[in-house]
């Protein structure tokens, strides 16, 4: 990836994805609404979408050990863009994906990136997606980011999503679906947000467990500081033999405002489906027990949250 | 002579109907350096209570507490911790998301290599491999949960190490372990120890024996003596009180 970026974009950058230089493998950066640089691998194929904004990355069956990077960033106020990515995962791969968008405005427009992707991922594959959005920059204008991931699985698949939002996120509609269609499939997400200001985040997650003997495992962690308000709605479809947990955990501090509604549906006999939700402020004994090893209250406050997020 | 800990008058009061109600009565107690000294007596005599006194948890009603010179009894919890107090909680809370290899570098106040971590997890008896990784939140047992307390407290490597009934919810077999590392800490002669227990076993490493009962001190000195006080009440139908 080319060192000529601003400072700016290089720090949101790194802090979407780690890349500090260009990385090994398959990647495409996009940047203020262009695809900026891109390359695929022997394995993985990056091709640009001729008929909407987005590419197609197309992983060859067998394709193991390998990454795709494929970070977006805005740094223009008023910007308002649109992607649609689509993921054909072939067989027997394992393969992960980091994805990421970062918002820097300094303007007082508004800058919004809608990504959408789509996963087809093939039988026996695992993907792992790594998604971290941040926010950032003094202006006026919001930084809205509103994805949307879709992931559909065949015979023994598995997707593992690790999704974050780590600040500076003025609103956020999320929607996850998964599809476990395959028997065998599995799907492993785990969602982190953190919100303050008059920050909203909205994150509606179905899971649907189609296939024999499928499992999924949701957790959800997120933390409302200050004004800002948060609402998660994750729903377990159970259609077959299946396994499936949600717990959704939150912090609120302040006058932070959390709704969390988990649903499970179970729609066979052999469908064994858990829920689990609890928002509460940090529990005064975690405080206590961090202050009798040396730390402030406001240390030990932040210590806490930092592993709750972790 | 140079004193560790030292109370003078100690008191500890909470509101009640329409009165105080005294929990700790002018208490006066030194513990030196190095030395071991256990507390003792019946359950709701205070001794919890004096505890969290002296780390800071519970502001003293009155009285006063120095620590190797310096009057701390107006000093918080942090404070008191950084002047080298430390406190093994009777109930530890959980931490979602923290495992315990993060908790016993919080209680170091420094990075520690995996080798240390491993150590102070081996000195109250668990399987280091199995727990260093592990979130320190409700998979975890209450005598698990217990244990890992106190490996903090090892970690942290204070100069005066409070332990609130530490063999409370721990298996037999961890019990010993447990008792060998006081053992060991002792014989280092580098930290002083507050413990309080009902268990003969670690009553008897103590160098000194403070009994509390109705919030006063009601028998002070060496474990032999008090042993033989606190079974002689037993045998006689008697309590803690009546010695």
């Amino acid at each position: 990836m080319s060192e000529h970026y601003s400072e700016t974009v290089s720090a949101m950058l790194e802090k979407i994805s780690g890349l500090k230089s260009t990385p090994d493998g398959a990647y495409n950066f996009r940047l203020d609404g262009k695809g900026e640089e891109r390359k695929s691998s022997d394995h993985i194929k990056i091709t640009p979408k001729t008929d909407k904004p987005g590419i197609d990355i197309r992983v060859a069956d067998g394709t193991v050990n390998e990454k795709a990077f494929i970070p977006v960033v805005l740094t223009k106020s008023g910007l308002e863009d649109l992607v649609y990515n689509d993921f054909f995962i072939g067989e027997n791969c394992d393969v992960t994906i980091i994805a990421g968008c970062g918002i820097h405005n300094c303007g007082c427009e508004d800058s919004k990136h809608n990504g959408i992707h789509t996963f087809y991922v093939g039988k026996s594959s695992k993907v792992s997606y790594v998604e971290v959005h941040y926010g950032a920059g003094d202006g006026t204008g919001g930084r809205i980011l509103n994805p949307q991931t879709i992931v559909y699985l065949q015979e023994g698949a598995t997707v593992v999503m690790d999704t974050s939002q780590i600040g500076g996120v003025d609103s956020t509609k999320r929607y996850t679906k998964v599809v476990a269609e395959g028997d065998h499939s599995e799907v492993m997400l785990t969602e982190k947000l953190m919100t303050h200001g008059d920050q909203t985040a909205n994150s509606d997650v179905d899971i649907i467990l189609n296939g024999h003997d499928t499992k999924a495992r949701v957790i959800s962690r997120s933390v409302a500081k200050e004004n800002s308000r948060q609402v998660f709605h994750p729903n377990v479809e159970g259609n077959n033999l299946c396994f499936g947990h949600v717990q959704c955990d939150s912090i609120i501090m302040d006058n932070g405002r959390v709704q969390s509604i988990p649903a499970i549906t179970a729609n066979h006999v052999d469908a064994s489906l858990i829920h689990e939700a609890a928002i509460g402020k940090i529990a005064g004994d975690q405080i206590l027990k961090l202050e009798t090893l040396g730390f402030t209250a406001e240390e030990a406050e932040e210590r806490i949250l930092q592993g709750f997020l972790k | 002579m140079k004193f560790m800990l030292e109370l003078r008058d100690l008191c500890f009061s909470v509101p009640g109907d329409g009165k105080r109600i005294d929990i700790l009565n002018h208490i006066d107690l030194t513990v030196p350096d190095g030395k071991l000294v256990v507390i003792t007596g019946p359950n709701g005599s205070g001794k919890s209570t004096l505890a969290r006194v002296i780390m800071g948890i519970e502001p003293a009603t009155s009285g006063e507490i120095w620590l190797d010179g310096e009057r701390i009894d107006g000093l918080n919890v942090t404070e008191r911790a950084r002047r080298g107090i430390s406190y093994g909680f009777q109930q530890p809370p959980r931490f979602k998301g923290m495992k315990v290899s993060d908790l016993l570098e919080c209680a170091a106040g420094k990075q520690i290599s995996r080798e240390d971590a491993c150590h102070y997890l081996a000195q109250v008896g668990l399987c280091s491999q199995e727990y260093i990784d592990r979130d320190v939140d409700a998979s975890l047992s209450g005598g698990e949960l217990k244990r890992i307390e106190i490996a903090t407290i090892l970690a942290r490597n204070a100069e005066l190490m409070i332990f609130d009934e530490p063999e409370a919810g721990i298996d037999l077999w961890s019990f010993g372990r447990l008792t060998e590392t006081f053992q060991q800490i002792h014989r280092r002669g580098t930290a002083s120890m507050i413990i309080i227990s009902h268990q003969e076993r670690i009553i008897r490493l103590a160098d000194e024996v403070v009994l509390i009962s109705g919030g006063r001190v009601t028998g002070h000195g060496p474990a032999s003596e008090l042993l033989e006080q606190i079974e002689s009440a037993g045998q006689s139908g008697g309590c803690a009180d009546c010695l």
